[in-house]
């Protein structure tokens, strides 16, 4: 049996909570994403000294 | 030798009504002088949550480019050879990102109120681009010309029976779902694209909550 049919021959493994019901495939993408949201809202954008300059750009 | 030739003298009225010139100050006037491409944006602008939109946009590029590709070659080419497999997952895989962006957009833009000050069309034209995109993709899946795609359609067939629309978007057709995909759908999606854009640009990002926004300070 060869690697891929191996692959397609799976049903999925799914995650049953109460009334949801998720493949662990699609669960992974969803807390991916939510994990580079907050990464995009904590992580610093630029450098340090872009940011200073950007900041005494618009106070004057 | 050619002369461009002016035959309306400067002030002229007759010209000022002219159907070229209502348009030429229409699509002038659409986005402020200077806002079609600013080089500077303010500082709260530097963060990594405002580039969800132009990735978004990327990725569309990408999918535009890659699906014109895979028209061209036809669905024998994409299915069989290597270069077809290959642009055939290169559509699927930016179809993908495009998506994830796209959410990770709405939900920065959320949970910032974008559709404070005057922005409501936007915002507006960002949820129906999100409901044609969902239906570019759907009409995408059901095109794929594999076992994938009959499972979908039969499963789909009896959801939008009940909803009323089956009798002329039959998912069971795939001339039509083709057409809808590579035709009807992109069209939507291409023109309220431009027309976000359009808006973003003229009425500027939308600033955090909590920040002094000149344009909000003035109304």
């Amino acid at each position: 049996m060869s690697a891929l049919s191996f692959v397609t021959d799976q049903a999925g493994q799914y995650v049953h909570w109460g009334v949801v019901l998720i493949s662990v495939t699609n669960l992974l993408i969803i807390v991916a994403m939510v994990l580079v949201f907050f990464l995009a809202l904590i992580l610093p954008f630029g450098s340090k000294q872009d940011r200073e300059t950007a900041q005494e750009r618009d106070r004057q | 030798m050619t002369t461009r030739a002016d035959p309306v003298s400067p002030g002229d009225a007759s010209a000022d009504r002219s159907w070229t010139v209502r348009i030429r100050s229409r699509v002038v006037g659409l986005v402020p002088e200077g806002q079609w491409l600013p080089g500077r944006q303010p500082v709260y602008v530097a963060s990594w949550i405002y580039v969800f939109g132009v990735l978004t946009l990327a990725s569309l590029a990408v999918v535009i480019v890659t699906g014109g590709a895979l028209s061209l070659g036809g669905v024998a080419w994409y299915h069989v050879s290597s270069l077809g497999l290959f642009v055939n997952s290169l559509h699927l895989w930016s179809v993908e990102l495009f998506f994830a962006f796209m959410v990770i957009h709405l939900w920065g833009k959320f949970w910032m109120a974008a559709w404070r000050g005057g922005r409501a069309l936007t915002w507006m034209t960002g949820v129906v681009l999100f409901v044609a995109s969902i239906g570019t993709a759907f009409t995408g899946y059901l095109s794929q010309t594999n076992f994938d795609a009959q499972w979908i359609a039969a499963e789909a067939k009896d959801g939008l029976d009940a909803v009323g629309i089956g009798a002329f978007f039959n998912v069971l057709n795939p001339g039509q779902m083709l057409l809808w995909h590579v035709v009807l759908l992109p069209f939507a999606v291409g023109l309220i694209t431009v027309m976000h854009i359009i808006l973003v640009r003229r009425h500027g990002v939308v600033p955090p909550i909590d920040a002094d926004s000149p344009i909000e300070k003035e109304e």
